[in-house]
């Protein structure tokens, strides 16, 4: 097995072939704010929110899905990586219809927890306020698209976990939305096994159980034990 | 030596503000040692003075009243703190905002009209000496100059104290570690 050393914010780390930086990051305790990111599924840099620098590219890295490699020079924290960071959270607030005092995920969501992280108070950009479904029509689920923000973990985990597909994604940029089956309302799929996993993964209150009380929508996680076995596998 | 004079408004939102204001409890009294309370709801004063200190303004720019009143208050005002999510987001009151002028019309005809029982002089939904909404809800820092902003649905109590009592003293509050939108 091939070891890199590498420096993440001046630590000096070693990481094996096809680890990424986050996963680094993480081992030699460097925290580094994820979204999209969650251990045990496939990582698809979608959010952009564990962007890095790295010495050599004028570019932005996103960390999850950055090979280390051999003298790199990383950077996870700095007033620009910061600004950036903030912008994210705040497109995140603008695009949809994100209410948090109205919301089942209200204190146990993971966008409001960034925001509030990043010191994010107010919206500069103006929102934009799309008319948006709440697709209620499976027997136990529902999904508010007002509350997603395409992190496409609902995606990975019913593909990569459960087999079975139900997840994925139509249309492009502000149109762009998660789907089941191909487009059909969430109860009337074929594909869907009703095994809730995708509950558990949203990060938001987008996909949600229906008919219960708030406070106990918190999601839990720790009860999907195959996610971490899995992220705990070390690539060959 | 005179004492700083603090003011609070009503805009559009629930009072929830002003509830969690009233819930800093038996601190009030230190508050009302240290500023004079010269405009409110929870005050009997009519009329908004022109020399005020600290005003928070809980709730969003809804209507063209909402519009004139911040807009006085701005300027009447040295410090203005937007005070809650739906003064910083919109929040609730900016729902309406994905329902913009037609759409949003068989929702007014539905909740002012086809259930409105009380008719009075023949009139149903009345349209004089009313506020008027705006195109879309808007937070208040799109409407004037904001100076310090205060996250919560409410703002819990003691973000609420710490905030006054660092404002009365003249400084920038600092936000303890975790505030944030909803709450």
């Amino acid at each position: 097995m091939t070891v890199h050393t590498l420096t993440i914010d001046g630590i000096e780390c070693a990481g094996a072939e096809g680890q990424t930086v986050l996963d680094v990051a993480r081992e030699s305790g460097v925290e580094i704010p994820t979204l999209c990111h969650l251990d045990g599924l496939c990582d698809v840099g979608a959010c952009r929110l564990c962007v890095v620098e790295v010495k050599g590219s004028s570019k932005l890295l996103p960390s999850c899905t950055t090979a280390v490699a051999e003298g790199m020079e990383v950077t996870t924290d700095s007033d620009r990586l910061v600004a950036y960071r903030k912008a994210i959270i705040e497109m995140l607030f603008a695009e949809r219809n994100h209410i948090c005092a109205v919301c089942v995920a209200n204190n146990h969501c993971e966008l409001q927890a960034q925001a509030a992280d990043l010191g994010l108070t107010h919206l500069d950009l103006d929102t934009v306020n799309p008319v948006l479904d709440v697709d209620a029509s499976h027997e136990r689920f529902a999904i508010d698209h007002n509350r997603c923000i395409m992190c496409t973990r609902c995606v990975r985990v019913c593909d990569e976990v459960e087999g079975a597909h139900t997840w994925d994604v139509m249309g492009r940029g502000l149109d762009a939305r998660v789907v089941t089956d191909l487009g059909m309302p969430w109860g009337e799929s074929t594909t869907c096994t009703g095994c809730g996993k995708c509950v558990q993964v949203c990060p938001t209150g987008a996909i949600f159980e229906k008919g219960r009380p708030i406070a106990t929508t918190k999601v839990k996680r720790p009860y999907l034990p195959y996610l971490k076995s899995h992220s705990q596998e070390v690539p060959a | 030596m005179t004492r700083p004079k603090l003011a609070t408004v009503w805009l559009d939102g629930c009072s929830g503000c002003h509830m969690s204001l009233l819930d800093i409890d038996e601190r009030l009294l230190t508050i009302a040692e240290r500023a004079d309370l010269v405009y409110s709801p929870l005050v009997d004063n009519k009329v908004f003075p022109d020399d005020v200190d600290v005003v928070l303004v809980e709730g969003a720019v809804s209507t063209d009243e909402d519009l004139e009143r911040v807009t006085m208050v701005r300027k009447r005002s040295k410090t203005l703190v937007a005070f809650g999510d739906c003064a910083l987001t919109t929040n609730v009151p900016g729902m309406r905002n994905a329902f913009d002028g037609d759409a949003a019309k068989p929702l007014y005809d539905r909740a002012y009209g086809e259930n409105v029982t009380a008719v009075v002089n023949g009139v149903v939904r009345p349209t004089r000496n009313v506020p008027h909404h705006l195109p879309r809800t808007l937070p208040v820092h799109k409407v004037v100059d904001v100076d310090v902003f205060l996250p919560g649905c409410p703002p819990s109590a003691n973000v609420i104290f710490n905030a006054l009592v660092a404002l009365l003293d003249g400084e920038r509050p600092e936000l303890p570690v975790g505030t944030h939108f909803g709450g």
